[in-house]
């Protein structure tokens, strides 16, 4: 049984040996020439303002997020029913539209207003306002795993109900949602890539823009290829980080 | 005056009344030991003492300062009532040592080192100098919750309430807990413990209160009222608690 499925795999390999026009693949795809070509702007210029993007947008996101959550539990209703409204429209829109709304829509509405940091403040903003959305969900699920004896012990040696939530509830909460977070510190560091629907010039490219320009500039997929090894060099390590982190913290709690 | 006034206290959840008009005085360094069947609202009127629980009617004054009007900072008011919990709500990410700061420090703005000299202090006198640097769940449930005592405290407090604080503890590690607020009540601590230990009611308590379904039944000198209760529900209660394999089948009211 297991032999016929070997037999499968080995008649594949052997065809698409035999079938391949190695050299048109090498030189299209693996073309050493073009790749060193790409160095070291791919680095100093793409991946450097991808993480700039990323960065910059998940701190937007983190900070809105814990905003969203805390509002979500809140006692005051119109505040739950803004975040439970957030929440739900920035969940159920595509990224790229959001990409779309602050890069072209946001100009046509308010002509001559500039968001701070020109195209890097637009990919911040548009990234941290997607994120702050799931990064809400997440946070809020993490404060409500917090015990509220945690709470009650904090409020009855005095603190106020913002002190207790930031010295003794947060702090807890975070711990158990810095794997859920560093997934999606992962998942927009692809997004990020939306920012070249913004209308980037030559600096700010980041690192899909960088790989598409070169590639249409030199008529060779190549450059494709060298940005996406840029994202998994990245993308893999993190992801496995998280993975290592949640299983360490299965560990802790027992 | 009193330490603890308490006058024609309510308190409902929803449609269920749990107390059903309490008046209690508690002298400064009196020890009462509230004592009662569950459900009879003994902890939630512990809990209405700090506004842990809202109360729905009457007022509560504590150390001269009614808790119950509307204006008060109920923040400060607090500041000066310790509180034990059953299952001590020790903040897991902090040390013993920093358990025992983070509120000197964050609410009474004490210096570190004031902080840290207190803290030192409060843990020498529950016997557990040597654990300052160990984490809540490297302790004994017995450890945790005499850290819990030297926490609450540290906030030099004029009053102490404890929620039932032996009732999550192995029978072996009572002892330890009881021996320490055995101690505080002879330097003169203002304490009502809600427990169902009676050797510690009869030996400490220079008042034990018995309640049953939100109203206090009877009160008086823990020799009289553990001894040769004057009410039907109280013998049965102590019947019960004193030698529970004798409560036979048609006593049990469920």
């Amino acid at each position: 049984m297991l032999g016929g499925e070997y037999g499968i795999f080995v008649a594949a390999v052997v065809l698409v040996v035999a079938l391949a026009d190695w050299h048109s693949l090498h030189v299209n795809f693996f073309n050493w020439s073009v790749a060193k070509g790409l160095f070291p702007d791919i680095i100093t210029v793409g991946l450097r303002n991808t993480v700039i993007y990323t960065v910059t947008g998940f701190a937007l996101g983190l900070v809105g997020g814990l905003l969203l959550a805390l509002m979500r539990l809140s006692s005051v209703l119109p505040y739950r029913w803004f975040a439970m409204a957030y929440i739900e429209v920035f969940r159920g829109l595509p990224a790229l539209l959001i990409f779309i709304f602050v890069g072209t829509g946001i100009p046509l509405a308010f002509p001559g207003t500039e968001l701070p940091g020109g195209v890097y403040g637009q990919a911040a903003a548009a990234l941290g306002l997607v994120s702050a959305a799931y990064m809400a969900e997440t946070i809020r699920a993490g404060l409500e795993a917090v015990p509220p004896g945690q709470a009650e012990a904090a409020r009855s040696l005095g603190m106020s109900r913002f002190r207790a939530m930031r010295t003794i509830v947060v702090p807890q909460a975070f711990r158990v949602v810095i794997p859920p977070l560093t997934n999606e510190l992962v998942l927009l560091f692809k997004d990020s890539s939306l920012a070249l629907f913004i209308g980037v010039s030559l600096t700010q490219r980041e690192l899909t823009k960088f790989g598409r320009d070169l590639a249409s500039q030199q008529g060779n997929t190549t450059p494709i290829l060298v940005a996406g090894l840029c994202y998994l060099l990245i993308t893999i390590p993190l992801g496995y980080l998280a993975r290592r982190l949640e299983a360490r913290q299965k560990r802790g709690r027992r | 005056m009193s330490a603890i006034e308490i006058r024609g206290l309510r308190k409902t959840f929803g449609t269920l009344e749990v107390l059903s008009g309490i008046d209690l005085d508690v002298e400064s360094g009196e020890v009462v030991c509230v004592i009662g069947p569950s459900g009879s609202g003994k902890s939630t009127l512990l809990r209405c003492v700090n506004l842990l629980e809202e109360p729905s009617g009457g007022t509560v004054t504590v150390d001269g300062v009614e808790l119950t009007d509307p204006d008060v900072d109920i923040d400060a008011a607090r500041r000066r009532i310790g509180m034990v919990f059953q299952s001590f709500n020790l903040f897991p990410h902090l040390t013993v040592l920093g358990n025992v700061t983070v509120a000197q420090r964050k609410v009474l703005k004490r210096d570190k080192a004031e902080a840290e000299r207190v803290a030192r202090a409060n843990l020498e006198r529950v016997g557990l100098a040597d654990k300052v640097d160990s984490y809540p769940e490297k302790l004994s449930g017995g450890q945790q919750q005499r850290v819990a005592i030297a926490r609450a405290l540290a906030m030099d407090p004029r009053v102490m309430l404890f929620d039932e604080p032996t009732s999550a503890l192995d029978p072996e590690l009572v002892g330890d807990v009881l021996g320490v607020m055995r101690g505080l009540a002879d330097e003169g601590m203002t304490m009502v413990v809600v427990t169902h230990e009676m050797s510690f009611a009869r030996e400490v308590a220079d008042r034990v209160v018995f309640m049953d379904g939100g109203v206090v039944v009877e009160q008086g000198a823990p020799d009289r009222v553990i001894a040769n209760p004057e009410h039907e529900r109280t013998r049965t209660f102590l019947a019960r608690v004193l030698d529970p394999a004798a409560a036979r089948v048609g006593e049990v009211d469920g």
